[in-house]
Parts: structure tokens; sequence; C-alpha cells
């Protein structure tokens, strides 16, 4: 392969070589090298295979818009596939692959798809895909079979397994400005900006500021227009206002004036600074936007326009002008428009034959004509090409006469020999982020192209993005644009002189030439004009169809070079101008976003974790945790050897023998205090909290409006207006929000603040026959007697000094009480009780013993109270006072939720003593072959020591009426099937004579 | 999006929490009105333009207000408390710069 670096020019550092490998080879290319352009330099012309069809492909591009040359870069393990080669900056130990190719780029055994391309046509996923649906392999896995190997050899890059070590930075930034792009309008408009004290982001996605001025040869102020950029961006990095960001693609415009950018902070680097992120989402909020995107070129859609050395025409100059490299040696220019000229002059002074410019308008302007003889090139004005040869490199092309208004054909085609085709379709506003903010582009039949809507969001435009191509417009509007983001005046001072190559920015209106052969309209997912037309004959007419249909524009670069020809091809076939045809919106993101710098810093465990005050203790004291919600709980205090079940069983087995003590600080607490309290708890709860006396407390039960059941949880009134409300853990912060709803937006007149205490107690419950006794033994300032402190009575006292508020209230069943201390005191207050009990057996339990006893007790929580029961369905309805309204009151009596067929509370108990399984079936005929007839599901289960039995909790058909008969478990998923009697789900001591005393 | 807080200023979305559509009235609470109760519990209003809507600041002040939103735009129009008193127009994007 020949050096196709030319001797002098471009910006790159001839003096720093680096060195890299494309699919194992080595290479090496110059600081400010692109591996596009480097690989290019070194004599490589295929750069990737096709989607479909695997036909080699070269470099269509030079920047983010590449369609063709996709690569994969490797670092380590890991693996980023489906980056465009032209956005690849190079470095030391680069490793780059290729992609879509099997065994080698060069020997590709898929391209014998080619051969079957009718299969492969319009509509082929849909087609392939749905599958036989008649004929011997109906119904049959057959289709999945082929999409294996279809998916496989139709397809891009492949994503890597290894996790990605990288680390992602977020970043919230605020500014007056944001200017997105910096080619000569975007730093006009930063410029003028920064000057009137406005802070500014200045956000290019390439490496380079300048945008076009690196490469257009023009002259700005009488020096090389990349001098003028280089010029003012060093006046701009001394601004303390202005922040630049280079390789930062503004990839989202969102409400708000809020856009989302991506910087590539360390993806050109061989090794990362310290410290530094491997990239940084932006999140910025800017004041005003000043959109100086640019625009694409497009490429026009001929048979064999995408053979590896055709590429656009300014991607051509580009490569010869900013990094050095000829495209090619004898070049041909292909165009509808003038813009093309200057590149072939371009490519001529640096040292390439332009063989012939091939324009398909006949009348060609004497300045292009001059130009064409600059470029010392015959022009064939009136002219298409029709064809082109050659295999992994462009031979030759073939050129015939052309009319502009028929697009006819006619006379002998013309052989032209060359290994460079400069092809230009006209240019598009580059108008993504408009778009995504908001309104529709708008069809300008002049520049033929779509122009961005009127701004819905503050933003404006200067440049080529406008449909102002030339520099002295991008240069004016860029500053107007800039001054008025900032809130200036316009400015008399006298603009910048750019001196550049005429034109006309007015193309001619031709997309395709019409020949014999494949012309690619979409290149990255092998859409043909034919694919287009074959999609528009089967019925499809709608231009979103017809780009799902065809795939069209929807590969990984959104048809950013392919959507305006193929929307032309689309009006054609439909008969219809184009605006009638009408764009679709473009939608974040602009370009691909590294799903880690989304997720940032927030990944992993990051969830707080909430740890009672008696934490450590239980830690030190051989609890095993369990996580509930954010909390961390005692599952159980295991001894050694012992199984999670024999351990709750001896936790369980104890606390109703002698006595036992769990951590209950994770209830949620709120303050609900004022002289409306209890007025605001009477509407809240069912049952009645006015009545409730100073120093008791009572079970409450909550509502939603809709009338099913909420939350529970008891309530002590410690004062006239001062109530704690105790809630589920799970449900603390619903309840809270819940209060707040209603005192603010509904009963604003009720004088009640309501306040989360959660974290400010600490609570123990100790419960069991010997818990009294304890109490009585370590608590000092209060008696503890049935006659002081009755069943929900509250007392006050002090444990070890520490002052602590008991309320005899019960969930295990047992004689229990519950003592709260400040959270500062919660272990020492534990560890006195501890204390205490030790000459009464007291033990420590956990979240498993405390559900056995409270499902020996059938009372109910979360798993009952499931957003689908009502008070009635969990024989609450005790609880629903007549005597007042309350939330949830007007509507708990509607007709579904007083069925007799409702799911209602029952418990089961084991017939074969097995276990049970939560969510288990419950049904009245057992077929394990063929399960169903669900009359009811388990909600919680456990082992009863009390009993000696497998019980569980179950919501259960009418199952009031069924306590005492007979049914089946059936759990397939597990294989559990087998005979239980369906009771009441108080299985124990149901009279409560244990926790009365 | 940024919705101002009388109390907080203009804060983003995140600390937000949408608590519904601000027009529904809640019947008196001892109406038996089944299909009072029923609108109120389950009919909102759609509108594709200003809709008022009620946002809790759950990640600030904890306050609720009532929010005139556009829900084509999400252009906020207006906050107030919604237990009443202060109120506060929300920054307006002006369609043209
Ligand atoms: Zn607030």
């Amino acid at each position: 392969m020949s050096s196709r670096r030319t001797e002098t020019g471009g910006r790159i550092d001839r003096l720093r070589t680096i060195r890299f490998t494309f699919d194992g080879a080595p290479y090496t290319g110059h600081a400010g090298d692109t591996l596009a352009s480097a690989l290019l330099a070194s004599g490589v012309t295929l750069f990737g295979r096709s989607f479909k069809y695997h036909r080699p492909r070269g470099l269509l591009a030079a920047g983010v818009e590449e369609p063709n040359a996709l690569v994969t870069v490797l670092r380590g393990d890991v693996r980023e596939p489906n980056i465009p080669a032209t956005m690849v900056e190079i470095y030391d130990g680069l490793v780059a692959v290729s992609q879509n190719r099997s065994p080698s780029l060069a020997w590709d055994i898929s391209a014998l798809n080619q051969l079957g391309g009718k299969v492969l046509s319009a509509g082929f996923y849909y087609k392939t895909f749905m599958g036989p649906v008649i004929g011997p392999l109906k119904g049959t896995r057959f289709w999945m079979f082929c999409e294996h190997f279809i998916r496989r050899a139709a397809g891009l890059g492949r994503a890597g397994t290894a996790p990605d070590t990288s680390r992602y930075e977020r970043m919230n930034a605020f500014c007056d400005v944001l200017v997105v792009g910096s080619g000569p309008a975007g730093l006009m408009a930063a410029k003028a900006a920064a000057d009137q004290g406005a802070r500014v982001i200045l956000a290019e996605l390439e490496a380079r500021f300048g945008g076009s001025a690196n490469w257009s040869g023009e002259t700005i102020d009488d020096a090389p227009a990349a001098d003028w950029a280089g010029r003012l961006v060093g006046q701009l990095e001394g601004n303390d206002n202005v922040r630049l960001l280079p390789r930062t693609t503004v990839w989202g415009y969102y409400d708000g004036n809020t856009l989302a950018a991506l910087e590539r902070v360390t993806d050109h680097k061989e090794v990362a600074a310290r410290g530094e992120p491997r990239q940084r989402y932006w999140a910025i909020r800017a004041g005003t936007v000043v959109l100086a995107t640019g625009s694409f070129e497009r490429p026009l859609v001929f048979p064999g326009n995408d053979r590896p050395g055709v590429m656009l025409a300014h991607a051509a100059e580009r490569y010869a002008n900013e990094y050095a490299v000829l495209p090619g040696e004898r070049t041909v220019v292909f165009t509808n428009n003038d813009s093309a000229y200057r590149s072939a002059v371009a490519l001529k002074k640096a040292g390439a034959a332009v063989v012939a410019i091939v324009d398909v308008r006949s009348d060609v302007s004497s300045e292009m004509s001059r130009l064409a003889s600059e470029a010392d090139a015959e022009l064939l004005a009136g002219h298409a090409v029709v064809a082109t040869e050659g295999g992994k490199a462009l031979t030759g092309l073939k050129v015939q006469r052309f009319d502009l208004t028929s697009g006819a054909l006619s006379g002998d085609e013309r052989s032209i020999h060359a290994d460079c085709l400069a092809m230009s379709g006209g240019w598009s506003p580059t108008i993504h982020l408009a778009s995504q903010a908001g309104a529709r582009a708008e069809w300008d039949p002049g520049r033929q192209a779509f122009l961005p809507p009127q701004p819905t969001q503050r933003w404006i435009g200067a440049g080529a993005f406008t449909g102002s191509f030339s520099t002295a417009e991008a240069i004016a509007e860029g500053r107007a644009a800039g001054l008025q983001a900032a809130g200036g005046t316009a400015s008399l001072a006298p603009l910048p002189v750019v001196e550049a190559v005429p034109g006309d920015p007015d193309p001619a209106p031709v997309f395709e030439i019409k020949a014999k052969g494949k012309s690619f309209v979409d290149f990255q997912h092998d859409v043909t004009a034919e694919d287009v037309r074959l999609a528009h004959r089967e019925g499809f007419v709608s231009v979103e169809h017809l780009k799902r249909y065809t795939t069209l524009g929807m590969a990984t670069d959104q048809g950013k070079s392919s959507n305006v020809p193929g929307l032309a091809i689309m009006a054609e076939a439909l008969g219809k101008p184009i605006p009638e045809v009408g764009t679709t919106r473009f939608r974040p993101p602009y370009t691909a976003v590294s799903i880690g710098s989304l997720a940032a810093e927030r990944f992993g465990d990051l969830k707080p974790e909430r740890l009672t005050p008696m934490h450590d203790w239980h830690i030190e004291n051989g609890a095993t945790m369990y996580s509930a919600g954010l909390w961390y709980r005692p599952m159980i205090y295991g001894l050694a050897g012992e199984t999670v079940e024999q351990a709750y069983v001896r936790e369980a087995k104890a606390t109703r023998e002698s006595a036992g003590i769990v951590d209950v600080s994770t209830l949620g607490k709120i303050a609900v205090q004022g002289p409306d309290a209890a007025e605001f708890l009477d509407r809240v709860y069912t049952n009645m909290f006015s009545t409730l006396a100073v120093g008791k407390a009572r079970y409450g039960l909550m509502l939603r409006e809709d009338g099913l059941a909420f939350d529970d949880g008891t309530t002590w009134r410690l004062g006239e207006q001062d109530f704690l409300m105790t809630t589920t853990t799970a449900n603390a912060g619903k309840v809270m929000q819940h209060l707040e709803y209603f005192l603010d937006v509904i009963w604003p007149e009720l004088k009640v603040t309501v306040t989360s205490v959660t974290d400010e107690w600490a609570g123990a419950a100790i419960g069991g026959p010997k818990a009294r006794a304890i109490l009585a033994a370590c608590v000092k300032g209060t008696a503890v007697d049935n006659a002081a402190l009755p069943f929900m009575g509250i007392v006050h006292g002090e444990i070890a000094s520490v002052p602590v508020m008991i309320c005899r209230l019960s969930f295990s069943g047992e004689m229990a009480f519950e003592v709260y201390s400040g959270a500062g005191y919660g272990t020492r207050v534990w560890e006195a009780l501890i204390e205490a009990g030790k000459p009464f057996g007291l033990v420590t339990y956990g979240l498993e013993a405390l559900g056995t006893m409270r499902i020996e007790k059938g009372h109910v929580t979360g798993a009952e109270i499931d957003g689908r029961t009502t008070a009635r369905d969990l024989h609450l309805d005790w609880m629903l006072s007549k005597k007042k309204p309350f939330i949830g009151s007007a509507m708990m009596d509607r007709e579904g939720l007083i069925a007799s067929d409702r799911l209602q509370l029952v418990g089961l108990v084991s017939l074969d003593n097995r276990p049970f399984n939560g969510g288990a079936h419950v049904v009245e005929e057992l077929d394990e072959a063929n399960p169903h007839g669900s009359i009811g599901h388990i909600t919680a289960c456990c082992y009863s020591p009390a009993l000696g039995k497998y019980i569980a909790l179950a919501l259960v058909k009418g199952g009031k009426a069924r306590h005492g008969t007979r049914a089946f478990v059936s759990d397939p998923l597990r294989n559990r099937f087998g005979p239980i009697e369906i009771v009441s789900n108080h299985f124990y001591d149901p009279d409560g004579s244990r926790m009365h005393g | 999006m940024l919705i101002t807080c009388p109390y907080c200023g203009p804060r983003d979305v995140i600390e937000f929490t949408y608590q519904g559509d601000g027009n529904r009235e809640r019947p008196q609470p001892v109406s038996q009105d089944l299909d009072a109760w029923n609108a109120y519990v389950y009919d909102r209003l759609n509108p594709a333009g200003d809709h008022n809507e009620i946002w809790q600041h759950s990640g600030g002040c904890r306050a609720h207000l009532r929010v005139v939103r556009n829900t084509v735009t999400h252009e906020i129009l207006s906050t107030a408390f919604a237990r009443g008193g202060h109120k506060s127009a929300g920054h307006r994007t002006e369609g043209k710069p």
C-alpha cells in the first residue's frame, strides 16, 4: 500500500509519529490524524462491509456523519463497537478492528448475500421473520433458527461482555449562551457573546475548534482561515467567562432550554490523566443557545455509488487540506452544484489529478468553468455518472449524457479511469437539535433542503445551519447571533474580510441517476433507491411507514447523509412534491451516547442504607441482617449450626414461653400536632381518635380515597394536641405524603402540622409472659402494673437514666410493651433491657420470628394490605366508624367491594406437614398436570411452633364461609401440591387473653 | 423542566412529585353522591395545552403547589401554594428570542 500523504500542508504534527493497529496490522499516523485519515494515508481503501449485502465499503465522509467506516475500538477486553473511524483520534497503542466481516475484511463469505439481493430487499425483516403460517413448518421455531444466522450476517459491531471499568462523570452546567459548533459562525457567536460579558459555553464535537476553517483553504482577514480561527480560540481561552468544550457532542435539546452533551474526555488518550473520567455527561441549562451546527453534504444516488473510493466532495477536500492525505491520484468530481468546484481546485492544489468534473447541469456558470480550468479538469456539463468499477477500490467509472429536466440518459457510455470519485448532491443544514427542540423543518426549494423551523425555545441559528453556506455569511450571522443572545445591540464594527471561491448555494434538483444497478440511498442500512420504490409499490405511502419498512435512516447514523435523498425518491414515487411528503422529526440522541455516561456515578449499590440505632449491637451479637426497603433489620440471631427455620422457631418459642425483644425502630413515626390534630385523625383513620384519652394509644386503619385499605398502625395521644402516629415500615413515606396532601390541598383550614420523626426515636418491643417483670426490674419513675399501665396505656419513665416512653401494645400476641427512647440512647436502653432480661430467659428475635408470631395471631401487614383488599376482606370492618365520614368512607361500600366472593383473609394449615411457599395458589380440585382454578393465594407462611404445624395466611374467594373446609395448595413453579384445611386467620389465642394478661 | 417553588425558587423537576390533576373537586365528606365521588377519584382532565396540576416539592420544602403547565411545551405558566397565599409566576420561555 502506497502512502497518500502529501509532502506539505495539513493540520497534523509530522514530527509526532503515532503507532496503532487496525485488524491486527501495524500502522503509523501523525498527531492530529483520525483513524480514517491515518489509514487513508497508508493506502487503505476498504474500511468495512455493508449491513445486508456485505459489500466492500470505504470512507464516504470525513466527519460524524460517516455511515460506512464503522470500527470497534478495543481497550483490554472492553470493546466499543460502531464508532465512525472519522471520529477516532489515533493514539499510541490504539487497537481498532473492522466490523461485519468474516473471516476477514478483504475476504468475506457473506458477500454472497449480494447474490440473494432479492431476498434481502425492503421489508426483509418483516417478510422473513413472521415465520411460516402454512405448510410443514407452520408453528415451528424454524424462523427463529433462520433469524439467528441472518442476524449474525446482517449486523454491525458486536458489543463486548467484559465489564466496563471506566469512570464516567455527570456535570450540571449553567450559562447565558451555549454555542453549539465552532466553525466561523460559532466562533464569532462565542466571541461576540463573551465580549458582552455573557457566560459562554462553546461545544465542538470534534477535537479541533474551527470547523470548515480548518480545511476551506479560504483567507480571513488576510490570514489562512485556520489561523484566524486559532487566534479567536486563543482569545476565548483567555476569557474567564468562557468554557471551551472540545470533543463534546450536544446530543439532546430538551424543554426549558436544557441540553445534554457528551464530552469524550480521554477516548483519544493512551492513558487517562489521574482523576480524569473517560467521558463526561453535561446537563446544560442555557439562557440562549446559538445553533451553529453547519450542514452535511449529500451523496448522489447512482449505480455503484457505494464503491470504496467514492466519497463526498468536501470530504476529499478535507482529507487533502486538513489531514494532508490525497484520497486518490486520479479524481473525478460529480456534482449537481457549485460547491464541488472548490473541492476540485483544492484537490488539484494538493497534488491530485482532477480528470473530469461531471455536472448534471448543462448550463454551468463562467465562474465555474474558470474553476474547472484552474483544476485542469475536463468539464462534462450535462453529464452523469452511471456506473462505477472496481472491487475493494475504485478503478474507473462510466458517464453518459444526462437531461436535467427529464432525468433521461442518452448517448454512448464513456469510461474514465479514476481511483477517486468526489460527489456532491448539495447540502442539508444540520437541523437536528432545532428539530428536537420543537417545530417542523421547512423545505426551501432554492436550497433543495430543509431549513430550521421557527424557534419554539430560546435559540438563534447562524451560518450553514440556517442555509447560509458562505463563510462571509456565517461570520456575519454568527456575530449577530452572539450579540443578540447576550442581549447586546447590533454592532457597526467592520466584519472580518473573507476571500473565498465564489459559488451559487442552490443546487440543481437532482438526487438520483436512474441507471441499471444498485444505487444506495442509506449506505449504513443498505437501502437502495429500488427498495424505496418497492415499498411504495407494496402500498406504503406514509413517510413514517416507508422509513420503518425500508429501515431507511434507522441505522446508527440515523440517516445523516441519506435523509433528504431518500425523501426525494419517496416523493417522486408518490408523485408528490417533497414538502408534502414531509420529513420525520429528529429525536435525541444526535449521535450514539454511551450508557455509562448516562449512568455516570449512579451505578452499583447506590441506595442509601438506613440503620437503626441498635444496628451495631445486632451485628456484634450474631444477627443475620435482612434488607427491608432501605432499612437493615435482624432476620434471625442464629446460633452455631442452626438453620433459619430452627433459629426463628427457637426465638418465637422462647418469646411465648418467657420473653423476647425485637428492634422496632424502623416503624414510621409521624408527629401530628396542633389544635385540629384529633379532628384530622378522625378524618384520616376509619376509627375515632378524638375520643382517645391522653396517655392512651389506639390501633388505627387508613383507607385510600377509593375505599381500599392503605395502612395500619397505632397512634398514641401524648397530649391534648399532640399525637405520635406509627405506620408500617414500608409505608412511612407514602403515609406522610398522604397526610401532607390532605392538609395542603384538601383541608388547608385545619390547624395541624405533621413531622416525620422516624429517625428521632429508637424503639424496642419486649413481649412474653415475663416481659412485665423485666420492665419492672429496670424502669424507674413509673409503675408498669395493670393499674398504671393497662393495655394500650402509655407511661413515661427512665431506663438506665434515659427518659423512655412505654406503650403497652402487642403485635406478637403476648403481653408486650414498646419502649421508645431518643435515638442516640437506643443502644443504651436496649442493653439495659437485655441485662434486666437475663434472669428471665429473654431472647432477641428477628423479623422471621416476628413474622411467625404475627401469622399465628392473624395480623395483617403489607402482604395482605396489598392495594387490592378492603377492610372487610381483612376482617377489619369492626374498625369502620359509622359515626363520621373518613377518607374512603364514601367509596368503600361500592358493589364490587362488598361482594361475597371477594378474596378474604383466611388461615391455612398444611395437612401433609410440608412447608408452604408465598404466592402459591389455593385450588378446590388438584390437577397437577394442568393447574387451574385458583380460588386464592398464600400471602405469608411459616412453621408455627405454637401449633406445631406449617401454617399460612391466604386471600381466598369467599374465604370466611370456607372455614373448616378442605382444599389444596397448587404451586406448579415449585412443584408443591398438597391438601390443606382452611381455617380462621386467628390461629393462636383468638380471644387475646395472653396480651390482656 | 424547572418549577418555581414560592419558597425555594426555580428548582429542577427531579425534586418534585406529580400529585395529579388540580381541577378535581372533592365532594363534601358526608356526600353520598357516588357519581361525584367517582368523578373525583377516577376522572382526570388530559388537555393538550395549559393544565392545572398539583405538584409537591417533595425533595425540598414539601409544600404542595398549584402549577399551570402547558402539557405540549412543558412551559410552566405559574405556580402558587396549594394552601393559598403567596403566588409566583413561573419563568416563561419566550417563543422568540
Ligand atoms: Zn419548595
